[in-house]
């Protein structure tokens, strides 16, 4: 099972390394781990997506709180948030297939952002899938390289997490 | 509330700060980048412990906190003063003592260049701290001095650390001490929640075999007159832990020992038959459960504890209290009623009859064995402050002193850390005076920090250590008669040194024990002295902990191994 916690945490000196920490000294798994500052300057916001079942998520939540630069956890459900990631696909392309390749890139509204004679730089943003299923689509012309931001989410409707 | 501010140094700003915090002692060693620090500490109306190696300063403010409930304070320099440190703060971690640890750093400026004498000491100790501050400007000093005093010593207490780069104790700063803490990020749970309560009381009034087992956690929160009374009105047995130990009077008829791996049979056993675990400020450690899946399989389990994180982390909780200790058992002598345990507790009284703690005299005669040494100095005296090292004296200590007051037993329990006690020991006289402080030690054991005898002497801190001399790391050796076919490899260390010769080398008392008789004048002997005194107990070499539960089976499958000669 695979969870998306939104922490808030204080924006200081070390927080990072003590999130981090904390998770590969209890052995827990992190598949992604987005931090940026919020609208307040002084937090931060960390979406941090974890594997486990119920008991690992539980502990993982208790042990975060325990940071005293943790401010608050939130079990994002995605049932009730809305999740985004950014990916960077530079793909091997020339004149003989661009089009084809823009073609792909406008079916997902992806963007082209960079393009050289022997290579294009797309910009998805969407959800896990999504990005998938692009890069599955892209593959048969050689990706080059990919970058990935890991996932982002808020809450829907009026709450806060 | 304002308070007039003054122009002061760093370094002034730190004396002042502990100043507001009740700070009368502190353990410490100097080196070049405290030089600030030590100038203002020169003629401060603060004790400071000059300690011989910066382990012993760890160990000595635990100690002191122990003994006394205050918040310890030691003081380190940079790099390998800091380093030295580590083994103390895990232990006060592990064990949940309050304790805030100061430690030097480089310039400022310097930090991160590999400069003499640094050592990132703020990540080393991130898994080994509660929280811990790298100082960047001396105008946050006090507040952060008021916040880590505030963390150690609050909710699931432990120790914080503070890293002063040297410009930060010269940078000149307006003074001003901030009355209140303000952290968004921690605000402990004190009060129970009251639904759990009154479920737990429903359990504990149609429980037929209940049991009580408790742990540091009664110490900290200052608990045990509540664990008492709530024990006899619900009538219900109680097991202490290693270091719950002096929680719980040992002489109430209700008092079932220690559980676990070298426990009395009857906790272990009462335990395995209960029908409802009362588990208050315990962590469910291995050396207690034993094989999990079989710890206690019939009961269901209240588990009552201040931090959030220790519910359901090693065993599955039916009934969870997150909150203080004390505060809870308040609220439960109000709502519970006596459980239905007139047949159990008859039950329990036939076990603690048939399989008492027990040993038998050496077959030589006036061979010493090591549970009677515990034994005459409990008689000699029961009020004084047991610290320990560890090993098997440790657990002779905890099976065989019957303790009854709460900060009276002081012992790694969580890590198990050789060289402990006799710091902890000078800690804890320092902080009781009025005490008669002994260390049990073991004759490995004692030799990991020998050297703070020279601090024990200096500093007039008259500490009795006894060591029980078997020749052997004897726990170790324990395991390698028993599980390696007494192949005694690398842990005998006989005749290795002189310890009464020791003592005296350093100025203190050096007495010897040989015979069974000469076991209690010793003891009287160092007590009346007023010295810090070193007893050498020569022992049976190959006494064994008895009884003992093998790793990873059930605690009731618990082996007798005392020696029927
Ligand atoms: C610092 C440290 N190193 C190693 C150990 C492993 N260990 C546990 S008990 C023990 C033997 C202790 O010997 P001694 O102090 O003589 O006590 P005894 O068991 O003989 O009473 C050892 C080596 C430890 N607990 N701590
Ligand atoms: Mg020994």
């Amino acid at each position: 099972m695979r969870h998306t916690l939104a922490v808030l945490v204080e924006n200081k000196y070390g927080v990072l390394s003590r999130v981090a920490g904390m998770f590969s000294r209890r052995g827990y798994n992190i598949d992604s781990l987005t931090v940026g500052v919020t609208d307040d300057p002084t937090i931060s916001r960390m979406t941090i997506v974890v594997r486990g079942d119920d008991e690992v998520l539980e502990q993982v939540t208790k042990q975060l709180n325990k940071l005293i630069d943790v401010i608050r956890v939130t079990d994002l459900k995605s049932e009730d948030s809305v999740e985004r990631e950014l990916a960077l696909i530079k793909v091997n392309s020339d004149v003989s297939n661009r089009s084809e390749i823009m073609q792909i890139a406008d079916i997902f509204r992806a963007r082209i952002i960079d393009v050289a004679s022997k290579s294009m730089v797309i910009e998805v943003t969407g959800d896990e899938s999504k990005i998938a299923a692009i890069e599955q689509l892209l593959r048969p012309f050689g990706i080059k390289e990919m970058v990935r931001t890991g996932k982002v989410a808020l809450r829907r409707g009026q709450k806060s997490s | 509330m304002t308070e007039s501010t003054e122009k002061m140094t760093g370094a002034r700003a730190l004396i002042e700060c502990l100043y507001r915090e009740g700070v009368d002692t502190i353990f410490g060693y100097p080196g070049g980048v405290l030089l600030p620090i030590y100038d203002e500490l020169y003629d401060a109306n603060i004790r400071h412990i000059l300690v011989r190696h910066e382990q012993a300063a760890a160990h000595g403010a635990e100690g002191y906190a122990r003994a006394t409930g205050k918040t310890g304070v030691c003081l380190a320099t940079s790099g390998p003063g800091a380093t030295n440190l580590v083994t103390g703060i895990a232990n006060a971690y592990m064990d949940s003592i309050p304790m805030v640890v100061f430690t030097g750093q480089v310039p400022s400026n310097l930090l991160g260049n590999d400069a003499f004498q640094e050592a990132n000491i703020t990540g080393i100790t991130m898994p080994i701290t509660k929280h811990n501050y790298l100082v960047q400007d001396a105008n946050d000093l006090p507040r952060i001095i008021k916040e880590a005093f505030h963390i150690a010593s609050t909710g699931r207490q432990g120790p914080v650390l503070i890293d002063l780069p040297k410009d930060i104790t010269l940078q000149e700063i307006e003074f001003y001490y901030p009355d209140k803490v303000d952290l968004r990020g921690y605000k402990p749970t004190y009060q129970g929640n009251l639904q759990q309560i009154k479920k737990a009381a429903s359990e504990i009034e149609i429980s037929k075999c209940p049991v009580i087992y408790a742990g540091g956690g009664i110490i900290s929160s200052d608990a045990s007159k509540e664990l008492l009374e709530f024990a006899e009105k619900i009538k219900a047995p109680v097991t202490t832990t290693l270091t719950g130990m002096g929680g719980f009077p040992a002489e109430n008829p209700l008092f079932l020992g220690m559980p676990g791996m070298h426990g009395t049979k009857y906790a272990n056993y009462a335990i395995q038959e209960s029908d409802l675990l009362i588990a208050v400020g315990v962590r469910f450690d291995d050396r207690v459960t034993g094989k999990l899946k079989a710890f206690a399989a019939n009961a269901k389990i209240i588990h009552i504890d201040i931090d959030p994180a220790e519910i359901s982390k090693n065993i599955k909780v039916d009934i969870p209290i997150v909150g203080d200790a004390k505060w809870i058992l308040q609220k439960l002598l109000k709502y519970a009623s006596p459980s239905q345990s007139e047949a159990w507790i008859k039950r329990i009284d036939h076990w603690k009859k048939d399989n008492p703690l027990y040993y038998v005299e050496p077959a030589t005669g006036d061979g010493i064995k090591p549970q009677y040494i515990v034994e005459q100095i409990c008689e000699a005296c029961k009020d004084a402050i047991i610290v320990t090292e560890v090993g098997q004296h440790q657990m002779w200590a905890a099976q065989y002193f019957k303790f009854s007051k709460p900060r009276t037993f002081i012992t790694s329990g969580g890590l198990g850390t050789m060289g402990y006690g006799f710091p902890a020991s000078i800690g804890a006289k320092v902080g009781r005076p009025d005490k008669v402080v002994f260390d049990i030690a073991g004759d490995g054991s004692f030799q990991m920090n020998s050297q703070e005898l020279a601090t024990a002497v200096q500093e007039n801190v008259p500490v009795i250590v006894a060591i029980f001399n078997n020749g052997y790391l004897g726990m170790v050796r324990q395991w390698q008669e028993l599980f390696h076919n007494k192949r005694y490899s690398s842990t005998c260390i006989q005749n290795s040194v002189d310890f009464v010769k020791l003592a005296e080398a350093y100025g203190a008392l050096g007495l010897r024990a040989t015979k069974r008789e000469e076991v209690r004048p010793a003891i009287e002997q160092a007590i009346a002295s007023g010295r810090p005194t070193v007893i050498d107990f020569i022992i049976e070499c190959e006494e064994n902990v008895s009884p003992m539960v093998p790793a990873g089976a059930a605690i009731n499958e618990i082996l007798d191994l005392e020696r029927k000669e």
